[in-house]
């Protein structure tokens, strides 16, 4: 995937993990992916564009039959809840990662627009 | 219950199969702290049970944790002798076989046998409760064998049994938080229905249930996450006071992390809808929660509130569904990746009819994309030079099932040049489904052995 480093002032696209960090969990078919702003300054962004529908795109091709999000303000977090994308789950997929542990990257690698303004805040590499 | 009251509680495993030398440094650290404090080892996943019923079946004497004395044998002493009680889901299939297996092991190690009570209540797999599950059940009950099947229960037995003096308290399966609230309960004497101090210790149990996860494990990324020794992780501890409220730490000088991140991402996992985590003992709500660091390594967990626990408990039952075939085998060099595709093309003509087969080019894409394999058929083939092909399928009879495990490694000599490192599994699948069932069909206690 390409991400494009504009200069100066504009908007940057950078991949969700520069914004946030999150874990994966199962239970049945059903999979929870938390995502946790690394800075509070990042919240509305993730808010604005880590939306259901982005989600439900991300995983699109394991064909989720809902996507859930919750907000929790207070601690700059929200929690994914993915409807059967797990194949039956941890006893029924064939599937080498039959929990599902892998999906938070799949959800971390999603590109989200940054003002520049906000870029000091993004972890990791520029 | 006095003011400045701390009950400190710590966890040294976090599923069956976790590293077992993570009790020591706890153990050390609950003794240097003083006060009243407990040890728990969480040991049950989902599959968990049905996979210890399958042992029992196989050996009358086994079906509890299988890495019990290991996990037991380097603290137990120190335990007894400090008044660190233990309590555990370790006793999965066969309580009773694993505080057998605990008195055993005091005598060998010379110690004063300890007072060992087992919670009952949660196994459903025998003919008593058939009706139970069918009810249950309705038309999902399938037509399978019943491995197992046990109802999440909750804290009560376990303070109970505790308040009545044990040592060790041995559940099977109880609702991994319980293994915190129990002994809450019990030092604190708090009301059945003080929803809000229960699930706040619900909480801290949440916690700590899956030791590692909160201080560095299933966290570290490099860059971005760092976490300082790795290969010798500090497992948690909660400070619970009187109202409930938690402190998160670990023992000094070993390895790992606990900060703000490693504490959300733990407080979120597995967890549905943040205003109602469902337990048997009380509906638990963070979104009023706050998390924040009180000093290095410390991270303190507040505004968790509670409402009145469910009408029901949570039941799992496993059935024996067939087989589970796997094999792998590895192409390098150029065109690798042409040569890998072409064996999966080639296991997919020779298996058609068979069942649905799933294909996986370990090294280019593996765990992504779902059963169906839409996912590597919507990538381009590419030029990767060290890949390694997975193919899997189930299948209700074992023959069947077992021609995959033949053409896989039948590739040796039929399939694309360069082909090597064939590895084939079968393993018996367990089919799960879950119900609930009214509270009181399922009557929960202890008792003590001898």
């Amino acid at each position: 995937m390409d991400f494009p480093q504009s200069a100066a002032d504009g908007p940057l696209t950078v991949p969700l993990y520069r914004l946030a960090h999150g874990r994966t969990g199962d239970k049945g078919n059903r999979s929870n992916i938390s995502v946790i702003a690394w800075h509070p300054a990042l919240w509305d962004v993730l808010v604005e564009q880590v939306t259901e529908d982005a989600v439900a795109r991300r995983f699109a091709l394991r064909r989720p039959s809902g996507v859930r999000r919750y907000l929790l303000p207070q601690l700059h977090a929200m929690n994914f809840v993915i409807d059967d994308v797990l194949d039956g789950g941890v006893n029924d997929s064939l599937n080498l990662d039959s929990h599902g542990k892998a999906l938070s990257y799949l959800l971390l690698d999603l590109p989200v627009r940054v003002p520049a303004a906000l870029a000091q805040h993004l972890a990791g590499p520029p | 219950m006095k003011n400045g009251d701390i009950l400190r509680i710590g966890c040294a495993a976090g599923f069956s199969g976790d590293r077992t030398d993570a009790a020591v440094p706890v153990v050390r650290s609950l003794i240097e702290s003083g006060g009243p404090s407990v040890l728990i080892f969480e040991t049950l996943a989902e599959r968990t049970l049905a996979l210890a019923q399958l042992a029992r079946r196989a050996d009358p004497q086994a079906g509890y944790e299988p890495l019990l004395d290991e996990l037991l044998r380097p603290v137990l002493a120190q335990c007894l002798e400090h008044g660190v009680r233990i309590v555990s889901n370790f006793g999965a299939a066969h309580p009773e076989g694993a505080a057998r297996r605990i008195q055993r092991l005091a005598d060998e190690l010379g110690i004063r046998r300890p007072r060992v009570a087992v919670v009952h209540g949660d196994d459903l797999s025998g003919p008593a409760h058939r009706e139970l599950l069918a009810h249950a059940l309705g038309t999902a009950l399938p037509g399978e064998p019943l491995v197992s099947a046990n109802a999440y229960i909750g804290a009560e037995p376990i303070a109970q049994a505790l308040r009545a003096g044990a040592d060790i308290v041995v559940c099977g399966r109880v609702a991994d938080p319980s293994l915190v609230l129990g002994p809450a309960l019990a030092h604190f004497g708090w009301a059945l229905d003080d929803w809000d101090r229960l699930a706040r210790a619900t909480m801290a149990g949440h916690l700590l249930e899956c030791g590692a996860q909160v201080t560095g494990g299933y966290f570290a990324d490099p860059g971005y996450k760092d976490v300082p020794g790795m290969a010798r992780l500090g497992y948690p501890i909660a400070e619970i006071d009187a109202d409930g409220h938690c402190t998160l730490s670990k023992p000094e000088g070993t390895g790992g992390r606990i900060d703000e991140r490693t504490v959300k991402e733990q407080l979120l996992y597995e967890l549905h809808d943040p205003a109602a985590y469902l337990t048997p003992d009380v509906v638990a709500d963070i979104t009023a929660a706050t998390v924040r660091e009180v000093a290095p390594g410390h991270v303190r967990l507040e505004g968790v509130r509670g409402h009145a626990r469910p009408p029901s408990l949570k039941v799992n039952a496993c059935f024996e569904t067939g087989w589970f075939a796997e094999g792998e085998i590895s192409y390098a060099g150029p065109r690798a990746e042409a040569r890998a595709r072409l064996a999966g093309e080639t296991l997919r003509e020779r298996l058609a009819g068979v069942a649905p087969l799933r294909l996986d080019l370990i090294g280019v894409t593996s765990v992504f994309g779902d059963d169906a394999s839409r996912w590597m058929e919507a990538s381009a083939s590419g030029d990767a030079r060290d890949v390694r092909l997975r193919a899997a399928l189930q299948h209700r009879d074992h023959a069947s099932a077992q021609r995959l495990v033949r053409e896989v490694t039948a590739l040796y000599c039929c399939g694309p040049a360069g082909g090597g490192g064939v590895r084939t599994a079968m393993r018996p699948r367990l089919g799960m489904l879950s119900c609930l069932v009214p509270r009181e069909a399922v009557p929960t206690g202890h008792r003590f052995l001898d």
